[in-house]
């Protein structure tokens, strides 16, 4: 596998040489420093840790972290994840030279917030006929029968919050990669709002 | 300069200057197997959306007595390049109201004086 971490920078569009032309998302993925290698026996998996978004200003990092960079020796960084990797060093940069045109990835970020929700939007119940006298509109309906079970199964879908979570889209295609400005350009939409932190990963 | 706007740049193309109610003639890349060639598409432009690379015009034509309505994205490769045949005086920016028109209510007034 391999993994880097990015930042979505928005949306647009781009042609190939045939003419076609493809939506695509802006990611600035990398360079990510290694900052650690777990190991099978010191912690029981292998995963390589690494970081991404320098910090500029030493105050803005604490001191727990700090102590964490200054042991190995890299720069500081803003955020840090594992990813599954062997046959890396630490103080490593990995960059988007990994990734190449038609590579398919699985991107996983934070989905924008969307607030307490109703069951139509959140779980896309069907709800009740908008006309017609209708005095039902977008109200969950029954959520479960009488003497049995007498209570409400688990994992019934019921308004609440939606968004601000783990989302992974699976299957995006890389349409370019441009190496100077270590920039992705993803097929299609990825989660999150512009800024958004991205963990990017491929299938080897 | 935003990373976003740098891509865009390198897509951005001049067609010329041309406005709704004119007629054009596009030149359009058609590949047929292997080879390409050059097939022009001569219309009257009903409207014109978009900005930056996104763009877009539309080109209506009577072909065989059967409107044909073609989107452009003025930013694509396909487009060889737009040739103005005439500048029509028109008052609206969609001129959507030519699909239900036809023969010489269908008629475009031309520019007198042209902008050239």
């Amino acid at each position: 596998m391999t993994g880097i971490l990015g930042r979505k920078l928005g949306m647009t569009q781009v042609f190939d040489e045939s003419g076609r032309m493809f939506p695509v998302t802006v990611v600035e993925a990398g360079p990510c420093c290694v900052v650690q290698i777990k190991t099978k026996e010191q912690d029981g998996y292998e995963a390589v840790k690494v970081g991404f978004g320098e910090m500029k200003k030493e105050k803005n990092v604490n001191k727990a972290m700090k102590g964490i960079f200054r042991k190995v020796g890299v720069g500081l960084y803003r955020l840090l994840k594992e990813f599954p990797m062997s046959d890396l060093k630490v103080g490593e940069m990995i960059t988007v030279e990994k990734f190449q045109k038609g590579d398919v990835i699985s991107v996983s970020g934070i989905s924008k917030g969307k607030g307490f929700q109703g069951v139509m939007k959140r779980h896309n119940y069907k709800g009740g006929p908008a006309s017609h006298g209708s005095m039902f509109y977008r109200a969950p309906g029954s959520i479960g029968a009488s003497s049995f079970p007498s209570r409400v199964w688990k994992n019934k879908g019921l308004p609440g919050h939606m968004g601000s979570e783990v989302v992974t889209v699976k299957n995006l295609k890389i349409v370019d990669v441009k190496l100077e400005q270590n920039l992705l350009l993803i097929l299609g939409a990825v989660p999150g709002s512009k800024g958004t932190y991205l963990e990017i990963r491929k299938d080897n | 300069m935003n990373l976003i706007d740098a891509i865009e740049e390198g897509f951005k193309k001049d067609l010329g200057a041309f406005n709704v109610g004119d007629t054009v003639k596009v030149y359009v890349k058609v590949v047929e197997g292997d080879k390409e060639r050059i097939q022009p598409f001569q219309g009257v432009v009903i409207g014109r959306k978009g900005g930056g690379t996104r763009e877009s015009f539309t080109v209506r034509k009577i072909s065989f007595g059967v409107g044909v309505e073609r989107v452009f994205p003025v930013c694509s490769p396909n487009i060889d390049r737009v040739e103005l045949i005439k500048q029509g005086k028109v008052r609206r920016a969609k001129l959507y109201y030519l699909r239900t028109k036809k023969g010489k209510a269908a008629k475009i007034k031309e520019k007198e004086f042209s902008a050239q």
